[in-house]
């Protein structure tokens, strides 16, 4: 009885324990907060903004205005320049230049992404092999990683393309050799970057005291590498990626110009700059769109990029 | 010290050599024939197509043509071209000073100017100088080069009638007035990759300025009294210039390979010009001598900026 009574103690300090936290409806969560911070990059909302549109462009465009290809030769109604029919103009052939655009951007940007994705997933598997295990392995992984970053790029890029184009078109069709090729060959010329990336997270990461817990309780390897400390490893990872895109898209566009991208009728953006290159003295809008779809789409990324750096870092300053 | 760069030379060696083996594997094994050009010839038949084919060496296995190949490559004989007959080593001669003139100058003035407004960008931050040059830096290095060289054609040549957008290589600098012509004609290209360079470095030194910017020592210089003129230039800028250094000395090699986009768009003949029409016709030799000493450059550099990383910055200690 006495007993039960004076474990009640004293009666203030219980008031402290009801005050309820100042917002129970939003919990702030490291995601939510760096939206938050990724909100008040206007840079960044801005490139986010031109993507998505573009992106909406490129895959609802082809369908409300698809390449005419009746209008192909009928040269009374070539090089127009930019009116209220054609907001672009026409191409030497007398077609659409904004549907060919919206064509062309479909296949630019699914390049861009794909060549990320390998990219991403090559770096992710060695640099989070390299710096888990450590020692000899992380040795030779390490020397593969420079090995890949001393090749010039874009020679050896040309080069590859060059060489087994061929091949692969006549293996899986024109258009899904060249495509598959591109995006291969582009990922993996770009994946050291990451996996240096990759490899110093998990070195730190995997001295932590929750990984050594995760392993305490029973975890097995490939479990405590991509459960446990692979998603602390996202940020540098997001940030990575997002730059990628933009770099993939340069590549493909620099491949098209110099006239080893894709063929005639898969009009990349890079591809009209290239096919516009004859023209560009009496007929500048040839190269102006295609060039101006390229440099903003690429800006804009990496404008994202930027935000995401700054809205990831750890170190940002409260808000 | 001697000891560490033993070891490093002990792993940059075989680097080259599996990086050359490759390369020359990529090239042997790629479907593209050398000798396609003749294939269509009716006047080389199919006999004289072989005999071609064992004058050059080609009828030997691949793996052996390597062994030959290095043999000569360490005695400085790169082979000769399969089109031209010439020794690549004289073709690659023949092409670098022109090179190193447009290539180089524009590195040099990237450097010039980069240097000054990454810092002046670091240290008035979010001023409007800042957000000017940083606007402009993120444009310089999202807009593809050969989009910036068209848009100078159209705008300096074609509708300013500034400057030639063509190079003459035939140009010999004898007096004051061709030394004129060969800097009109060579101001185009210089600016484009100047541009490009110039972004890159200019985010990179500000990003690395403000790395330094709020650490304790600059505190520390501040607090015992020192102008702030001094406290940049002397404390900040001499701990914040060494990753820049590094960046810049790795970017050297390239300067080699020259740069094949904006040499393809102004026509000029330098090595990137070299590669690309080589790749395009199967000269096999000339490529892998041009790619080969791109590597061997690249590999040197890195090995250079590792050792002088230890100059530079006493906390590294070498073992």
């Amino acid at each position: 009885m006495t007993d039960a009574i004076s474990l009640k103690g004293p009666q203030t300090p219980t008031k402290i324990a009801v005050v309820p936290p100042t917002d129970l409806r939003r919990p702030r969560s490291l995601w939510s907060d760096a939206w938050r911070a990724y909100r008040r990059h206007n840079l960044a909302m801005l490139g986010t903004s031109v993507l998505v549109l573009f992106i909406l462009a490129v895959t609802v465009g082809p369908l409300l205005r698809p390449i005419d290809p009746s209008a192909v030769g009928n040269f009374a109604n070539a090089f127009k320049p930019p009116s209220v029919e054609h907001p672009f103009g026409t191409d030497p052939l007398g077609r659409d230049l904004l549907a060919m655009a919206l064509y062309g951007g479909r296949i630019s940007i699914a390049v861009g992404l794909a060549a990320m994705l390998v990219a991403i997933f090559l770096g992710t598997v060695v640099g989070s092999i390299a710096g888990f295990f450590g020692g000899r392995l992380d040795n030779f992984l390490v020397w593969i990683t420079d090995l890949f970053l001393a090749l010039p790029t874009l020679p050896v890029l040309l080069l590859v393309i060059y060489l087994f184009r061929d091949a692969l078109r006549g293996a899986l069709g024109i258009n899904a050799g060249i495509f598959l090729l591109t995006v291969l060959v582009i990922g993996s010329l770009n994946w050291m970057p990451v996996a240096r990336l990759v490899r110093a997270s998990f070195l730190s990461l995997k001295q932590k005291e929750f990984v050594e817990a995760a392993r305490s309780v029973g975890a097995h390897t490939p479990s405590l590498m991509f459960k446990h400390i692979l998603p602390n490893a996202l940020s540098p990872i997001i940030v990575a990626a997002t730059l990628s895109v933009g770099a993939a898209i340069l590549l493909e566009s620099t491949l098209s110009f110099l006239g080893v991208g894709f063929p005639p009728d898969m009009p990349t953006w890079g591809r009209l700059l290239y096919d516009a290159r004859d023209y560009i003295e009496l007929f500048p809008h040839l190269a102006l769109f295609p060039g101006a779809l390229i440099s903003i789409t690429v800006l804009s990324i990496n404008f994202m990029g930027d935000g995401l750096r700054d809205a990831l870092d750890p170190r940002r300053t409260q808000m | 010290m001697t000891q560490y760069l033993i070891r490093r030379i002990l792993i940059a060696l075989p680097t080259i050599l599996v990086m050359s083996f490759i390369l020359y594997m990529i090239l042997a094994l790629a479907p593209g024939d050398p000798l396609s050009q003749f294939a269509a010839n009716p006047s080389v038949p199919a006999e004289v197509r072989e005999n071609i084919k064992k004058s050059l060496g080609l009828d030997q296995p691949a793996h052996i043509r390597y062994i030959f190949w290095l043999g000569n490559a360490v005695r400085g004989n790169l082979g000769y071209s399969f089109a031209t007959r010439a020794p690549v080593m004289n073709l690659i001669s023949q092409r670098l000073p022109t090179t190193l003139w447009v290539v180089g100058t524009a590195y040099l003035l990237a450097i010039l100017f980069a240097l000054p407004i990454g810092i002046i960008a670091a240290v008035k931050k979010y001023s409007l100088f800042d957000q000017v040059s940083t606007t402009f830096a993120f444009i310089g290095f999202s807009v593809p080069t050969f989009f910036t060289g068209t848009l100078f054609i159209i705008i300096f040549s074609v509708k300013l009638g500034w400057f030639p957008f063509i190079y003459d290589s035939t140009l010999k600098v004898t007096n004051l007035q061709t030394f004129m012509q060969l800097a009109k004609q060579s101001i185009m290209p210089i600016a484009v990759l100047a541009l490009f360079q110039m972004a890159t470095l200019a985010r990179f030194t500000r990003a690395s300025m403000l790395d330094n910017l709020p650490l304790d020592y600059v505190r520390t210089a501040r607090a015992k009294g020192l102008e702030d003129w001094k406290v940049i230039t002397v404390h900040v800028l001499r701990n914040s210039l060494i990753p820049v250094v590094t960046l810049i000395a790795l970017g050297l090699p390239a300067v080699f390979t020259g740069a094949i986009v904006t040499e393809q768009i102004f026509r000029v003949p330098g090595i990137g010009d070299l590669l690309i029409n080589s790749i395009f016709n199967s000269d096999t030799p000339v490529v892998m001598g041009i790619v080969f000493i791109a590597a061997i450059l690249v590999v040197t550099f890195n090995l250079i900026v590792d050792v002088v990383y230890g100059f530079l910055d006493p906390r590294i200690k070498y073992d």
